[in-house]
């Protein structure tokens, strides 16, 4: 009987129970307006204030450092946005990475139609900034730099720590999209050199449609949205209560199973799973760093057959998956992050990304290692290519 | 995304493989783009009387490469070069917009399938006459 295996964490997870218990009450029953000065507006005020504590606990910032947004793109945007117009009279250039989320590179490139300049640094084959290069890309005018915590394509982490040191020495701003790394690997802002980061909430068991920009006090960044205040100004709109309170506690719980050191169990099922499909099939490329990546993550690209076939013959046997792919994205071109760590097309088609949850388990990664490698074969037997290398079972 | 067919297709292709004597062979795409299909044929008086395909690419690259070869065994040569991609796709139940190309490289598979062959024949019939010719003279 076929397993039910869902390896596509890093696009989304489930919301935890005790997540959704916590959001309940907030709907319907405690739904009050949290700028309302009665009872029902108090209580919703306090519970939006106990979601920022503790979403500001996840990574040792002060409340009031943390900005509540619509998701991840959205605090991307205010963070690039922001800080660029709030700094324009400083300079126009910013610097980011080319392996960097739609969300970021999108937005340098919008930039670059109101007057500012973006340098996009090119990485390295697994994925990684190099430094002396940002340094040399650092300008006199350079008001920002936006280089993500970890890639969601192919996990690599970046050093977070003297990226954002250089840019301190430089007197220049930098902001770090967190998505994929926050809740899932220790963050501190009192130690690491960070001024701005992004982080979502469906990404640690949480709702979706919620975000949160960390702005580090004295940072100045001017809002995208303007109405009633909220949010010191920088986010106006009626505050999503249920969804804060469903942030706060996703990141209570992901601070919980960081400190009982929970996130190891993951980081061992997916060096199985990596050394798994690496002894088990030939002629398979493990995408970004092997040990320097997020703990859940695991990501390959299989020569001669295309990530769309592959993820759907997975999808068949219960396993969810993703892949860049350019067949998955409805463009010619495969995913932009594989093309930047210098994968030819070809090989770049073959794409598959695994990524593990909280709640995989041994036999989930044994069902996988069991049945991956006939789905590869299967798909190779009927490719035109790689023959001497592959047997034919069809 | 996907109409049932194709998926049905997709997870059973038919005619999967290569006839390695074949009488036409025909390859079309490129691995840079995804997709490439290599359409093999055998024909028997000018009618093909078997058709194998390999495909690299995806979900609708190998269904349509699989209903293609079924929409032509059997045919002769002409009724086969007559096979559009308008009528692969309708025979799949249609295919979401950005993958009407891979029904393109099926009818362009078979064409080039059977332009090989034709240009083979053409070649064979050709050292047959000077064979013929050269006895003459001799």
């Amino acid at each position: 009987m076929n397993r039910s295996v869902y390896l596509d964490h890093s696009a989304t997870t489930p919301v935890d129970c005790r997540v959704l218990e916590a959001m309940i009450p907030y709907f319907s029953q405690d739904f009050g307006n949290p700028n309302s000065l009665h009872a029902w507006g108090r209580k919703a005020r306090q519970a939006v204030d106990e979601a920022r504590d503790k979403v500001a606990g996840l990574i040792n910032a002060d409340p009031a450092e943390i900005i509540f947004t619509g998701g991840g793109s959205e605090a991307d945007n205010l963070a690039i946005k922001g800080a660029a117009f709030a700094l324009k009279g400083k300079g126009r250039h910013v610097i980011t990475s080319a392996t960097e989320h739609h969300a970021v590179l999108h937005t340098c490139e919008w930039l670059g139609k109101e007057g500012f300049e973006a340098t996009v640094l090119p990485v390295d084959g697994e994925g990684f900034v190099k430094i002396d290069e940002l340094e040399r890309a650092i300008r006199p005018d350079t008001v920002l730099v936006t280089i993500h915590f970890a890639n969601n394509e192919i996990g690599t982490v970046q050093p977070i720590d003297e990226i954002g040191a250089l840019c301190r020495a430089r007197g220049v701003l930098f902001h770090t999209d967190a998505v994929q790394a926050a809740g899932h690997i220790p963050i501190d802002t009192k130690t690491l050199p960070i001024d701005l980061m992004t982080m979502a909430a469906h990404k640690m068991y949480g709702p979706k449609g919620v975000g949160a920009l960390y702005v580090r006090k004295g940072v100045k960044i001017e809002p995208l949205i303007h109405g009633g205040g909220q949010e010191r100004g920088l986010r106006s709109g009626t505050e999503n209560t249920a969804g804060m309170v469903g942030f706060g506690e996703a990141a209570a719980l992901a601070m919980e199973r960081l400190q009982k050191g929970e996130v190891d169990n993951e980081r061992r099922l997916r060096d199985r799973l990596i050394d798994g499909v690496l002894e088990r099939i030939d002629d398979v490329l493990l995408t970004g760093h092997r040990t320097k990546r997020l703990p859940f993550h695991a990501s390959f690209c299989f020569r001669y057959i295309e990530g769309e076939s592959l993820l759907l013959r997975l999808d068949a046997l219960g396993i969810g998956a993703s892949s860049g792919s350019a067949c998955t994205s409805g463009s010619l071109e495969p995913s932009h992050v594989l093309l930047a760590i210098g994968l030819p097309h070809e090989v770049a088609h073959g794409s598959l990304r695994l990524s593990l949850g909280k709640d995989t388990s041994d036999e989930d990664i044994d069902y996988v290692l069991e049945n991956l490698p006939k789905v590869v074969e299967s798909l190779r037997a009927m490719s035109p290519y790689g023959k001497k290398e592959v047997a034919r079972h069809v | 995304m996907y109409s049932e067919k194709v998926v049905e297709l997709f997870m059973n292709p038919k005619n999967v493989g290569r006839i390695e004597d074949a009488d036409g062979v025909g390859t079309v795409g490129n691995p840079v783009c995804g997709d490439v299909m290599k359409i093999y044929l055998k024909v028997e008086n000018g009618r093909i009387v078997d058709v194998k395909f390999e495909t690299f690419g995806c979900a609708a690259a190998i269904a349509t490469s699989s209903m293609v070869t079924e929409m032509v065994k059997g045919k002769t040569l002409e009724e086969a070069l007559k096979v559009s991609n308008k009528d692969v796709a309708q025979a799949l139940g249609g295919l979401p917009p950005h993958k009407l190309h891979c029904s393109l490289l099926a009818e362009e598979g078979i064409k080039a399938a059977i332009e090989d062959y034709l240009s083979k024949s053409k070649a064979d019939r050709a050292g047959v006459d000077n064979k013929k010719e050269s006895e003459v003279t001799v």
